[in-house]
């Protein structure tokens, strides 16, 4: 029987419907939206044909996880992380999570188990707010920031680490006329050294995975690959690991 | 003995112009792109309110951000040494100095003789300096200079906003706007945030009196009000809080040069 | 004088301590910390003591894994200073 997770985040509520290990389908609805749960729960089930009576069990997890009101069951985002990234890749033991408002590095033994981690919630540098305050102060759109970067042939050095210094020091790179792609590629750099302290205070185990809605941005991921030293893996649809991990465990707790 | 003390800082510019012991004049300006630019438009105002030119002066200290590029400067001092020895000037009795500008905040502690015991500074996040009141001032529509004694008329009371990020403080403005908190309630609640930050930094210094606040934050009462409670001193300001640093500079300049006298007297 | 290098954020406070009345210059922390933070150059009352580099003031938490991370791994700024200046909020 099937089992959902839901990852009720800041920005996007994120739905996945799982049987057997394999993810049916998914579903995704801005966190603003009222009933945003509800509705991707509905959503996420009609792509695949089922009906809530067709599904064992529903995990939420993310900031909004105690609103989801079709949840029997709540799980941590550390927790859920985890498990979905070892699902996506197996050889995974630190997973690396950027999302809209927080961040959190994860590192596990090779049974999977959390070792260590820490999470920021409470600073906006090194989220997606900072990169979505950076792409309207460049005027770039977010989904095109990564690649644009990677155009970059000169470096360009963001020093501020708070969003609001850094949009000022960014607003007068853009009057002196630097290039649009080396200035990303300093943002990226500066998002990317605030993950890197994160990952320096809970150690580094091979493989390290980078998942959430930032890890779509290729130009953060080749910034942290440079500076941890290390290839990381990026899933396909990073957004969901979160979710997948919350609908896994929805089948081993029912 | 005629000094000056430039302190040129992210958001002005100030010069001051020292006669022996007394001030001549001083100079307030708005930072260009060009911090060295700034310095020089800064020290001319100054020149010209004393009447004088520069090469009647007998030395010049540069501090402040972009102390390093004052090419007309003999030397550059921090910022926390020099509001140490300007704050000390002011009020001798001075042992605690908070000093905010739109940048930075810095938390010093100092001696009888405006040397350094202790400091801290957070040029880091703008939640800990007069940069997230700006932020405010826009988003709510009001001037910056209106906010501290709005900030004291309250409606129904201070509304709790978190002191830990401008970026989130300002989407929890935004929620009790839609909510129709009051205006001056939810100021009173960002300038008690900041005062919070403020008093974090204050401790790690250590805090004893006499208490002094300068720079641009001096200007706002409903945040000097607060950390006033918080630190549980009244603080002393003096008449233009922005130019302590850059009088700490030109006393810097004095003992630079007495040295310099005295080091050629011995020689000859 | 108590020289606190770092600041205070969301996430916590770093700062990097470093008491200049005990430290004599010798140099030693800036050779043992593997990332460079330190340096040794004369203060504003002409003292030549210890202080973190200014481009690393503002990102100590990013660049420095804290205290015990160095000291699990052997080499640490604590340990290699003689005269017990240094300390860590972290």
């Amino acid at each position: 029987m099937a089992t959902v997770g839901v990852d009720a985040g800041s920005l996007t509520t994120k739905v996945v419907v799982m049987e057997d290990s394999r993810v049916l389908s998914r579903s995704l609805v801005h966190s603003s939206v009222a009933g945003a749960a509800s509705q991707g729960i509905q959503e996420a089930l009609k792509a695949c044909g089922l009906s809530l009576e067709g599904v064992k069990a529903i995990v939420a997890t993310g900031i909004g996880k105690k609103e989801v009101a079709e949840a029997r069951d709540t799980a941590t985002e550390i927790v859920c992380d985890a498990r979905g990234a070892l699902h996506l890749v197996p050889s995974a033991q630190t997973v690396i999570d950027i999302g809209a408002e927080n961040s959190r590095v994860i590192r596990c033994d090779a049974t999977g188990k959390v070792v260590e981690f820490v999470l920021n919630d409470k600073c906006a540098a090194g989220t997606g707010v900072f990169l979505d305050a950076m792409a309207k102060a460049l005027r770039v759109p977010v989904s095109e920031m990564g690649e644009l970067s990677l155009k970059s042939t000169q470096d360009v050095n963001i020093t501020a680490m708070c969003v609001v210094f850094a949009e000022s020091e960014v607003v007068s790179q853009i009057h002196r006329r630097l290039p649009k792609e080396d200035i990303l590629n300093g943002i990226h750099k500066s998002i990317a050294t605030r993950l890197y302290g994160m990952v320096n205070r809970v150690g580094v185990n091979k493989d390290v995975v980078v998942v959430g809605g930032l890890a779509r941005n290729i130009g953060v991921v080749r910034c942290l690959e440079g500076l941890v030293g290390v290839d990381v893996v990026v899933p396909e649809n990073p957004e969901f690991v979160g979710a997948v991990g919350a609908a896994l465990i929805a089948a081993e707790r029912s | 003995m005629r000094t000056a003390g430039i302190d040129v800082g992210s958001l002005t510019g100030k010069a001051l112009i020292l006669e022996d012991n007394r001030i001549l004049s001083w100079s307030l300006v708005s930072t260009g792109p060009d911090s060295a630019e700034t310095a020089k438009e800064a020290t001319d105002i100054a020149l010209q309110k004393a009447n004088m030119t520069l090469d009647k002066l007998d030395y010049i200290v540069s501090t402040g951000y972009g102390r390093v590029v004052v090419p007309f400067a003999h030397r550059n001092i921090t910022e926390i040494s020099c509001h140490a020895k300007g704050a000390n000037w002011f009020f001798p009795a001075a042992r605690t100095i908070l000093d905010m500008g739109g940048q930075d905040c810095k938390a010093i502690r100092c001696d009888g003789t405006g040397k350094v015991v202790n400091f801290a500074m957070n040029d880091k996040c703008a939640a800990g300096a007069g940069r997230s009141m700006e932020v405010m001032a826009d988003l709510l529509h009001i001037s910056l200079a209106d906010m501290g004694g709005l900030s004291l008329q309250m409606v129904n009371g201070e509304v709790p906003v978190s002191s830990t990020c401008v970026v989130f403080a300002k989407s929890e403005v935004l929620a009790h706007l839609r909510q129709g908190t009051p205006r001056n309630d939810i100021l009173a609640g960002l300038c008690a945030a900041l005062a919070t930050r403020v008093y974090g930094l204050l401790k790690r210094v250590g805090i004893e009196p006499e208490f002094v606040i300068s720079g641009g934050i001096g200007k706002n009462i409903g945040v000097v009000t607060r950390v006033e409670q918080k630190v549980g001193l009244k603080a002393n300001i003096c008449f233009e809080p922005q130019i302590v640093g850059a009088l700490g500079g030109a006393l810097f300049a004095r003992e630079m040069l007495e040295k310099q006298k005295k080091r050629s007297a011995a020689a000859a | 004088m108590i020289a606190n290098y770092g600041y205070a954020d969301g996430s916590g406070e770093y700062f990097i301590t470093i008491d200049t009345d005990r430290c004599d210059g010798c140099g030693e922390c800036v050779k043992v910390c593997p990332r460079g933070l330190f340096e040794v150059a004369p203060d504003d009352y002409d003292n030549l003591v210890a202080r973190v580099k200014d481009e690393f003031v503002k990102k100590v938490s990013y660049i420095c894994p804290g205290y015990h991370r160095c000291s699990s791994q052997g080499a640490d700024c604590h340990s290699a200073c003689a005269r017990e200046a240094i300390a860590h909020t972290w």
